[in-house]
């Protein structure tokens, strides 16, 4: 029982980190029906643009604003620079799908130019050795700090969504285009904040792993996976189902890696994609979508 | 409802337009009409005909439509303007599909309806909406998919009177309603008419609409072939026998061949 505590809360926030991805993927797909390959890679240069402003001793939570800042204003000029022009010449979803993938391509260069190739310490007020025991379960400073900024980002998330006339706009404009445009609602600039709004949310992913291991141009990639995996897991149209799934698969990799085996720990996320293709293709809490034809 | 379609400026003027669809298949060839303020305007016309296809490409819904053309609005070219801006200078427009958003509440949809507004006289339209269709306050914590056919209806049509619109377009209304209900729909679109604001409304069911409306149009191929005053049209021994169903010589196939060979459209 206490193992079994043990990795579920280790588990769990692995799984806020994943959380925090699933959410920014799905709610792009949501809205525009892209899966965006370059979110690993927004919320990379973010954070490297934090990790400069750090290592030029601008305070930490000066630094860490302005990565997210730098994370979303990338996604916005993505969306209004390269989307909005492919769009207007009748670009299709793949088209679309593959200019995220050159993007991410691009910002992989582009932070290995700047920021280098070599692994790198990311300064975090949070350590990731001081230990807090809650009864028989160990957890670590950093590993707290993750479960409460996923909680926190959340709990915004869903208030900013549901209770704001901005995601009123964003629930419109992600169900009903043209209804939306219709009724005079600025949709270009909806979805603009809907790209902004998910690159932000994987910064912060990026921004509480990197201290857990090194920051590198491509310390995203297997968060990014694994982001996508839990997408797919809860549903990738489902805001809800994103968060369920990053924690259903952060805790399923915390017992598999516990109980089976460590190197098992990644291949958890895989065979969850199968399974749940397989079971239930529209995930735990997404629904299919259906389109006039 | 006056009848007379040559005094006053129109609101909306259309002069051969040109609709395409995959750049080659003509949707809407050489169509010209037009719209005065304060009226309700019928089009008319069998399934295919382009109706539909005609209020997408005034509301700016069909890229880069028309190809040629002018639509004109209260003195502004609008056409090839992008639907949010078509919007923005008055014209709303109820697509057949009722274009709700259905996950959304009924008052989330009303919200929508005042997207951009800020004037004082929010309160008052909203109370217009629900003595129109009381049943939406009743209804307003509900998901707009969980409405019935008319009641989605009327939550269209409320949405789109909260745009305050000068031009409101609907795309057959009384679809798939029963009888009852739709003759409810428009009645209060006859309400809404009396307010002051302009209707253009596309339908099949032509004896419901060419009871309300003032001038109608009867297209077909993508053409208008027959205009006139509501009770001009509804005297038309071409219109009554196919589209008021008072002839039934076209019931019957042979009939049909027979009577397109001598309809003088």
């Amino acid at each position: 029982m206490q193992h079994f505590l043990q990795y579920t809360v280790s588990g769990l926030a692995t799984g806020a980190i994943y959380a925090l991805v699933a959410l920014g993927l799905a709610l792009i797909y949501r809205s525009t029906r892209i899966l965006n390959f370059a979110a690993g890679d927004m919320a990379t240069a973010g954070t490297f643009a934090a990790f400069t402003l750090i290592c030029m001793q601008i305070p930490f939570g000066a630094a860490a604003t302005a990565g997210v800042v730098v994370g979303a204003v990338i996604a916005m000029g993505f969306y209004f620079i390269i989307l909005v022009p492919a769009q207007r010449r009748d670009a299709n979803q793949l088209s679309q799908i593959i200019l995220t993938l050159g993007l991410a391509l691009i910002l992989q260069g582009l932070v290995g130019h700047f920021g280098g190739t070599e692994p790198q310490a990311f300064p975090f007020p949070l350590s990731d050795a001081k230990l807090h025991k809650f009864g028989t379960v160990v957890i670590s400073e950093l590993g707290l700090g993750t479960l409460g900024i996923s909680v926190v980002c959340c709990v915004l998330f869903y208030l900013l969504v549901q209770k704001t006339r901005i995601g009123l706009a964003m629930r419109a404009t992600s169900e009903n285009l043209p209804a939306a445009q219709t009724l005079g609602i600025p949709t270009r600039r909806v979805l603009a904040f809907s790209w902004g709004l998910a690159a932000g949310l994987g910064v912060v992913a990026g921004l509480f792993l990197a201290p857990a291991q090194t920051l590198d141009p491509f310390f995203m990639l297997e968060p990014f996976l694994k982001g996508f995996a839990a997408a797919i897991l809860g549903g990738l149209n489902s805001l809800p189902g994103a968060i369920v799934g990053g924690l259903i698969l952060g805790v399923a990799e915390g017992w598999a890696g516990g109980y089976i085996s460590i190197a098992f720990k990644n291949t958890m996320a895989f065979l969850i994609i199968v399974a749940v293709l397989l079971i239930r293709p529209e995930g735990m809490l997404g629904e299919e979508f259906k389109e006039r034809v | 409802m006056t009848t007379d379609n040559s005094k006053t400026p129109p609101l909306l003027s259309i002069q051969n337009i040109e609709t395409l669809y995959f750049d080659r298949i003509y949707a809407l060839h050489g169509l010209s009409l037009s719209v005065r303020e304060k009226e309700i305007f019928a089009v008319l016309g069998p399934n295919g005909a382009g109706k539909t296809t005609l209020l997408k490409t005034i509301a700016g819904l069909i890229k880069d439509q028309p190809k040629k053309g002018i639509i004109q609005f209260a003195g502004h070219r609008i056409h090839r303007l992008a639907p949010e801006r078509v919007s923005s200078l008055g014209i709303v427009y109820v697509p057949e599909d009722r274009g709700l958003f259905r996950e959304l509440t009924v008052r989330e949809n009303l919200e929508l309806g005042l997207w951009g507004r800020r004037d004082k006289g929010i309160k008052d339209d909203l109370e217009f909406c629900y003595q129109l269709f009381p049943i939406l306050k009743a209804r307003s914590t509900q998901q707009a998919e969980t409405l019935s056919g008319g009641e989605q209806q009327m939550l269209a049509m409320a949405r789109a009177m909260l745009r305050r619109p000068r031009l409101l377009m609907l795309d057959e209304p009384s679809l798939g309603l029963a009888p009852m209900i739709a003759k409810s729909v428009y009645d209060a679109l006859l309400r809404i008419s009396h307010a002051g604001t302009t209707i253009l409304l596309v339908e099949q069911n032509a004896r419901l609409a060419l009871k309300i409306a003032g001038y109608g149009y009867i297209m077909e191929a993508g053409r208008i072939v027959l205009e006139g005053t509501s009770a001009s049209l509804q005297a038309n021994e071409d219109v009554k026998e196919l589209y008021l169903g008072l002839g039934g010589e076209t019931a019957s196939p042979k009939g049909w061949r027979l009577y397109k060979k001598r309809r003088t459209w």
